[in-house]
C-alpha cells in the first residue's frame, strides 16, 4: 500500500459578499503540498468565511480552488471530504455519546450497514499503529479528556485518508504543552509530506514554532504573508493590525498590595451529575493587585465565576469580602461594592431584548434617582446615566434605546464595563474579557481593569488566554480539575511552569 | 390472607403484568427509538387509539386479526411521518406538535371509529405457555400472546442495532449531536423523520394489542393514557430498549394490581389500586428528575433535557 501524499491547495480571487458586507474581497493563497501554513487574522478578518468557502460550506461568489494544480468544485462539505479536505473545528464534531471506535467508523462514507466489531477494531488497530501517536477508541468520547479530543478529531480526519487538513484554533482548549505536542507531531507528518496544514490562529507562538508559510487576511483582504522564517512576529502584528493606532497600554503603578478583599475558603460546588465541578478552592485577593485564574478551559473557571456572580450554588465552603460573609444577593453586591464582568456577557449579564439604558441600569434602577421608595422608576435619569455612561466608553449604539442584543461583541462588552465599572468598586470579578475581540478593544479594556487595579480594587481575572494573565496578573493561580493547584506572584514563575500546573502536573 | 390466596394474587399480578404490558411495551419501544434520533413524540397516545381503532376496523371487515395488526402499524407511521414532517419545519416545537397530535389522533380513531363500538371483529389467538404446570390458574395467567414476543424480540433487536449498525449510529448520532451529524454530511431530518415514523409504527401495532387481544374490543376510554404513561416510562428505561421492557412489565403488573385484588375478593381500595400504574408515573417522574444517571444517558438533543 502507498502513503497517501499530501495536497496542495490554491485559491485565486476568492470573493464572498454578504448583502453590504465584503467578507472575503479577491483572496488568493497557496498551500505547497507537505507544507505547514498559517493563517492569521482578526476576529472577523474573514479567516473562516476563506476556511468555509474551500470546505463547501459557502460558496464563493467568485474566484476558483486548485487542488494539486487542478481546479476542483465543492459544492457541499461532502464534495470537500470526497476530494481529501478535513476540517477540525473550533468545536468538537465527535458525538459526545459514542466511544472513538464508534465514532470513526460511522465517519466513513462506506461505514457498513451491519458492523462487525471483531474485524473493525483489528483495522483500527492497525490504523493506529501507522499512526504518530494515539487516543482511546474504547469509552465514550464524553468522558475524554480535551487534548484526547483533539487527537481523536485528528486522528478522525487521517482514517477518512483526508490530506490537508484545515484546523480552526485547534489549540484553544489544550494546554501549552499538549498544544505543543500535537503541533509538533502534525509538523512531523508535514515533514515526512504526509499532509498538509492550513492552521487558523492569533497565537505567533505556535506561528514562529511550527508554520513555515503564512497569510495574513485583514477586512476580508490578503494583506500579507510569506515564508514564517522570514517574518518577524512585529511585522505580523502589524500586517494584522494594520494603521490602527493603539493609544491604551495598561500601565501598572507599583506599589504593595493592601489587605485581603476577596477571600474563597474551601469552596466546593455540584454539577448535575453530583460531580465536584468545583473542589475546595481557596483563594485570596488583596487590594491593589490583579490575581490572574489561568487553566484550559472546563476546568472549573467558568464555575467559579458563575459560584462568584451567584448563578451556581455553593456546595459548601465560604465566600468572604472585607471578613463578612458573602451570599449572592443584591444587597450583598450593593452593599460590598462587587461587580463583575461574566464571560459571554450578552448571555450573562445583559437581557438582550433590553434596551442599552435598561441594560445599563441593572445595578441602580431601584436606587435613587432612577427610583422613588424602591419601586417606581424614572427612565429619565436612567437614560441621562445611560447617554454618560455611552460618551465615556465609547460604546457604539444608534441611541440608549436600541436593544443591547444588536450592539456587537465589542460593544456590549464595553456597555457591560461601563455599568460595571460606573461605580464605587471594592471587588472587581472578570472572566475572559477581550475574547473575540478586536486589538484595539482589547487594549482598552485591558487598562480599564488595570485603572481599578491601580486604584485599589482587588481584582480576580479569570482568563484562558495566558498572554492576558501574564500582562495583567500580579500573582497567578492555576486552576486545574476544579481546584487552585498552583499559585505564585507573576515574577517568579514562567510559561513553562504555568503550563505544567494547567496540565494537572505538580 | 392465606398462602393459597397469596399465590393467587401473586398468579393474577402475573398474568395481568403479561397481559397489560405489551401495548406500553411497544409504544415505549416506539418512543425509545424516536426519543434516541433526538425527537419527542408526545402524539404517541394519539398513535395508540388510532392503531386500536385501525386494527379492529381492517380485521372487523377482512376477517384477519393480523391485517389489522398490520394496518394499525401503518396507521401509526402514518401519524409517526406527520410528526417527523412537521417538526423539521424551522420554529416548530415537538412537544406542543406531539400534543395536536395526540388530539388529532384520538379524534380522528373518535371519528372513524364509531361505527366499530358495536360489532365484534376476530381477535387474536394466544399461545398457551403454562400447560405443563398443570394448574389451572397458571395456565391462565401464562397465556402469552405472540405480540408480548415479537416485542421483546424487537427491543433485543434494537438494543443490537444501536451499537451494531450503521443506522443505530446515525440515530444516536442525530440524537446526541446534530451539528457533528450535519458535519459528516449525515441528514439529520431525514433520520429523525424515519426515526419517527418507525416509533409510529410500534406504537400503532401496540393499539391492536388493546383492540384485538386485551381488553380485546374498541370503545373509546381504551387507552385511558398508557401512550403517555410511556412517555414517562422512556425516561425511567433511561433510553435502553431492553429496560424499556423491564419497565412495561414492572407498569403492567402495577396495573394488574388492583383486578388481582378484586379477584380474591378485596374489593377495598378498588380505586386507588386501578390508579398505581398513574401514582407510579408520577413517581417515576418525580424521582427521575433529579436523578443524574438520567440526565447523563439523556441524547443531547431532546428538547426536554436542554
Amino acid at each position: 500500500m502507498t502513503q497517501p501524499q499530501a495536497l496542495s491547495l490554491e485559491t485565486i480571487g476568492m470573493t464572498k459578499i454578504f448583502g453590504p458586507l465584503v467578507a472575503l474581497g479577491d483572496v488568493s493563497l497557496k498551500v505547497e503540498a507537505g507544507s505547514f501554513h498559517a493563517l492569521l487574522g482578526e476576529n472577523g478578518a474573514g479567516k473562516s468565511t476563506l476556511v468555509k468557502c474551500i470546505m463547501g460550506f459557502y460558496q464563493a461568489d467568485k474566484g476558483s480552488l486548485l487542488l494539486n494544480g487542478q481546479e476542483v468544485n465543492v459544492r457541499n462539505p461532502r464534495d470537500a471530504r470526497a476530494l481529501g479536505l478535513g476540517m477540525v473545528y473550533q468545536h468538537f464534531t465527535l458525538v459526545p455519546c459514542l466511544t472513538g471506535a464508534e465514532n470513526l467508523v460511522i465517519s466513513r462514507a462506506d461505514a457498513p450497514a451491519i458492523i462487525d466489531w471483531a474485524k473493525e477494531t483489528k483495522a483500527l488497530e492497525a490504523f493506529l499503529e501507522r499512526m504518530p501517536f494515539r487516543a482511546p477508541l474504547n469509552i465514550p468520547v464524553s468522558q475524554l479528556a480535551a487534548g484526547e479530543k483533539q487527537k481523536l478529531e485528528i486522528l478522525k480526519l487521517l482514517y477518512l485518508d483526508q490530506r490537508l487538513l484545515i484546523l480552526d484554533e485547534p489549540t484553544s482548549v489544550l494546554t501549552p504543552q499538549e498544544a505543543d505536542e500535537i503541533l509538533g507531531l502534525l509538523r512531523g507528518m508535514t515533514d515526512r509530506k504526509e499532509i498538509s496544514v492550513v492552521m487558523i490562529t492569533h497565537k505567533f507562538r505556535e506561528v514562529t514554532a511550527f508554520a513555515d508559510s503564512l497569510t495574513v487576511l485583514r477586512r476580508g483582504q490578503r494583506v500579507g504573508g510569506g515564508k514564517v522564517s522570514e517574518l518577524s512576529t512585529d511585522a505580523m502584528a502589524r500586517m494584522m493590525i494594520g494603521d490602527t493606532q493603539i493609544t491604551t497600554r495598561a500601565t501598572r503603578i507599583e506599589k504593595a498590595p493592601g489587605a485581603a478583599v476577596l477571600e474563597v475558603a474551601g469552596l466546593s460546588s455540584h454539577d448535575e451529575a453530583d460531580k465536584n465541578v468545583l473542589d475546595r478552592v481557596n483563594l485570596k485577593v488583596k487590594s491593589g493587585e490583579i490575581v490572574g485564574v489561568a487553566g484550559v478551559s472546563g476546568n472549573g473557571q467558568s464555575q467559579l465565576m458563575e459560584v462568584l456572580s451567584g448563578q451556581r450554588p455553593v456546595h459548601e465552603g465560604r465566600i468572604f469580602v472585607r471578613d463578612q460573609p458573602f451570599e449572592p444577593t443584591r444587597d450583598s453586591f450593593y452593599r460590598l461594592k462587587i461587580f463583575g464582568l461574566p464571560e459571554e456577557p450578552l448571555k450573562n449579564a445583559t437581557v438582550p431584548r433590553m434596551s442599552v439604558s435598561e441594560n445599563m441600569a441593572f445595578r441602580s434602577f431601584d436606587r435613587p434617582p432612577n427610583a422613588k421608595w424602591g419601586w417606581w422608576l424614572s427612565p429619565g435619569p436612567m437614560r441621562a446615566k445611560a447617554r454618560e455612561l455611552i460618551e465615556t466608553y465609547r460604546v457604539k449604539t444608534q441611541s440608549p434605546d436600541s436593544a443591547i442584543g444588536d450592539l456587537s461583541g465589542g460593544n456590549v462588552q464595553r456597555a457591560v464595563l461601563a455599568r460595571e465599572l460606573s461605580g464605587d468598586v471594592d471587588v472587581l470579578i472578570v472572566a475572559n474579557p477581550c475574547f473575540g475581540l478586536d486589538f484595539a478593544s482589547v487594549a482598552e479594556i485591558r487598562s480599564q481593569i488595570m485603572e481599578q487595579r491601580n486604584r485599589g480594587a482587588a481584582v480576580l481575572l479569570i482568563s484562558e488566554d495566558l498572554d492576558e494573565i501574564l500582562e495583567l496578573a500580579d500573582r497567578v493561580a492555576v486552576m486545574s480539575e476544579g481546584t487552585i493547584s498552583y499559585v505564585a506572584p507573576i515574577g517568579e514563575t514562567d510559561r513553562a511552569t504555568i503550563g505544567m500546573h494547567m496540565a494537572g502536573h505538580d | 390472607m392465606s398462602d393459597s390466596l397469596l399465590a393467587t394474587v401473586f398468579v393474577a399480578i402475573l398474568g395481568g403484568a403479561l397481559r397489560v404490558s405489551t401495548p406500553f411495551m411497544f409504544v415505549a419501544l416506539g418512543e425509545c427509538l424516536t426519543e434516541k434520533s433526538g425527537r419527542v413524540n408526545l402524539g404517541l397516545e394519539g398513535t395508540l387509539v388510532m392503531g386500536a381503532m385501525s386494527a379492529y376496523a381492517v380485521s372487523y371487515h377482512s376477517g384477519s386479526p393480523w391485517l389489522g395488526v398490520l394496518a394499525a402499524g401503518c396507521a401509526g407511521a402514518a401519524l409517526g411521518s406527520i410528526h417527523g414532517f412537521v417538526c423539521k419545519l424551522p420554529r416548530v416545537n415537538d412537544i406542543a406538535f406531539g400534543i395536536a397530535m395526540m388530539l388529532l389522533g384520538t379524534g380522528l380513531a373518535f371519528f372513524f371509529g364509531k361505527a366499530y363500538i358495536q360489532p365484534t371483529a376476530p381477535r387474536l389467538d394466544s399461545i398457551s405457555l403454562g400447560a405443563w404446570t398443570g394448574n389451572a390458574k397458571l395456565t391462565s395467567a401464562l397465556q402469552i400472546h405472540p405480540l408480548l414476543l415479537i416485542g421483546i424480540v424487537v427491543a433485543i433487536i434494537m438494543y443490537w442495532a444501536f451499537a451494531n449498525t450503521r443506522w443505530g449510529l446515525l440515530v444516536r448520532m442525530s440524537g446526541d449531536s446534530a451539528a457533528s451529524a450535519r458535519a459528516m454530511g449525515v441528514s439529520v431530518d431525514l433520520v429523525r423523520f424515519l426515526a419517527t415514523a418507525a416509533g409510529g409504527f410500534l406504537a400503532g401495532v401496540g393499539g391492536a394489542f388493546l383492540s384485538l387481544y386485551y381488553p380485546g374490543s374498541w370503545n373509546q376510554g381504551l387507552s385511558s393514557g398508557q401512550g403517555l404513561m410511556a412517555v414517562a416510562l422512556v425516561i425511567f428505561a433511561r433510553w435502553n430498549p431492553l429496560r424499556c421492557v423491564a419497565a412495561a412489565f414492572l407498569f403492567g403488573a402495577t396495573g394488574a394490581i388492583g383486578p388481582a385484588l378484586q379477584s380474591v375478593g378485596v374489593t377495598q381500595g378498588y380505586y386507588f389500586f386501578n390508579a398505581a400504574p398513574y401514582i407510579l408515573t408520577l413517581l417515576i417522574m418525580v424521582g427521575s428528575a433529579g436523578s443524574k444517571n438520567a440526565s447523563r444517558d439523556a441524547p443531547g438533543e431532546l428538547s426536554i433535557t436542554k
